[in-house]
């Protein structure tokens, strides 16, 4: 069997459904496949308010933020299609997407697609990091967030960052007592404020420490930590042991970019955006005119940012199939003015800098 | 050592759905209806849900999303399932597979 579409998105996170939600509203024929049984992506495990900004969900759970999206998608409804339990696996170079839902394979012909793939979480190379009890934060949340299971009873962190510092406070919530808290890095990665909730908790942070190895042999009973000197190599007759039944690693997301590569997007590597990215404009258009691109798969950022990503590639998608439009341009305007906004700062300078560089990569181009 | 399950949340709420009883390595277990069944597992202690086909490593939960294929399991005499996103039925029969598994024809 086959589809067609005017404009197709590929995911059902905060960015794809964002996109979605704004071409049916102004008026293309819309799709978007999920490949999970709910939509929302991450956001349905985010139980903590986000900061974002004042016109936008400032104050707002990550679980409410995707019912909102949710509803939006529901009361558009004939202009939008959404399958779940549905991933796309395949483009194909006459403007096909192959897509696989449980038992039947179809094929998609679109006008203009939307990529929103989000990102994988990283690994780290220590010891035993395949023992069952070893997680990315993800996975934990899941567990803990959406199945209401708790990992385990003692838990260390790996890895400062926002994501390291808001799941270990999650896992407070939960009731997991969290042991310690490690980071390469002389200082913190996160914001402070994320910081001092679980160190007034009691939980300590291990600055300038790095994990060697996971104890146990067929579970996580342990952990070796040691210091490390400012090239990160472990110092000698540092090391202590730990006890813990699972640990959770937060060491950063790559981008999810396969299907750029299949669609002929030119890639490059900004390390400032988690690694390599589909190159594109302002618009969110990458160099193949029919791709577009929003969300952690144009760059690691957060949720409010993907949001506003993908606002942008739904409106630019149907303007560049039913031409210039007023209502696409002043949200395209807006959703700009919020991500200036958002990215200003000294937290933001790393992000800016990614995003400068795309922009003068793909003008090269 | 207390339940897994989480009784109690600041935040959220989590219904409690039909408990079922289902089977690991011929063993009874409880689990709530339509959960994954990896999660299911996790919450009666079981860690280990197969070894690795080549240097026989513990293999257990990770990814909670059916990405990594860390959780696949002999689920109704059905190999490489992915136990962490297949939903728990009254009855069914997980097995920790060997090796790759054998499809059955």
């Amino acid at each position: 069997m086959s589809r067609k579409t005017e404009v197709f998105v590929i995911g059902g996170g905060p960015a794809g459904l964002s996109a979605a939600i704004v071409a049916a509203e102004l008026g293309a024929e819309t799709l978007l496949v999920d490949d999970s049984a709910k939509l929302g992506g991450q956001l349905i495990k985010q139980t903590h308010r986000f900061f974002g900004s004042s016109n936008r969900d400032a104050g707002i759970r990550g679980i409410s933020i995707a019912s909102k999206l949710c509803k939006d998608v529901e009361n558009l409804k004939g202009r939008l299609t959404v399958l779940k339990n549905t991933a796309a696996v395949g483009f194909y170079s006459n403007n096909e997407v192959g897509i696989l839902s449980q038992n039947a394979y179809e094929r998609v012909a679109y006008q203009r697609a939307i990529v929103c793939t989000g990102a994988t979480e990283n690994s780290l190379a220590f010891e035993n990091n395949d023992l069952p009890g070893v997680y990315g934060a993800g996975g934990v949340q899941t567990l803990m967030n959406v199945h209401g299971i708790r990992p385990g009873h003692k838990i260390l962190m790996v890895g400062s960052g926002n994501i390291g510092l808001i799941v270990s406070y999650q896992l407070i919530q939960a009731g997991v007592e969290v042991v310690g808290l490690v980071e390469g890095l002389p200082t913190i990665g996160g914001y402070l404020v994320h910081a001092s909730k679980i160190r007034r908790l009691g939980v300590p942070i291990y600055t300038s420490h790095t994990i060697l190895q996971a104890i146990g042999e067929t579970h996580v009973e342990g952990a070796t930590l040691s210091r490390v000197d400012e090239r990160f190599q472990p110092v000698p007759n540092t090391e202590f042991e730990i006890k813990c039944d699972c640990i959770c690693l937060a060491v950063g997301l790559t981008p999810l970019i396969d299907l750029f590569q299949q669609a002929h997007c030119r890639m490059v590597h900004i390390g400032e955006l988690g690694g390599l990215v589909p190159l594109h404009d302002s618009g969110m258009k990458t160099t193949n005119p029919d791709v577009y691109v929003a969300g952690d798969a144009s760059g690691i950022e957060e949720a409010t940012t993907a949001i506003l990503g993908g606002r942008i590639a739904g409106a630019r998608a149907y303007e560049s199939l039913h031409g210039k439009s007023e209502k696409a341009d002043q949200i395209v305007a807006e959703a700009k003015e919020e991500l200036k906004t958002l990215r200003s700062g000294s937290t933001g300078e790393r992000i800016r800098w990614g995003r400068e560089r795309v922009l003068k990569e793909v003008g090269a181009c | 050592m207390s339940s897994l399950r989480i009784e109690a949340h600041p935040v959220l709420d989590f219904p409690t759905p039909k408990k079922v009883k289902f089977f690991f390595e011929g063993k009874e277990y409880e689990g709530y209806e339509g959960e994954p069944i990896a999660a299911a597992l996790h919450a009666a202690g079981v860690k280990m849900l197969r070894r690795s086909p080549q240097k026989n490593r513990a293999r257990g939960f990770f990814c909670a999303i059916g990405r990594c294929s860390s959780c696949i399991m002999e689920v109704d005499g059905e190999v490489n399932i992915m136990t962490c996103i297949t939903p728990l039925k009254e009855g069914m029969q997980v097995k920790m597979q060997k090796g790759h598994g054998t499809i059955k024809p």
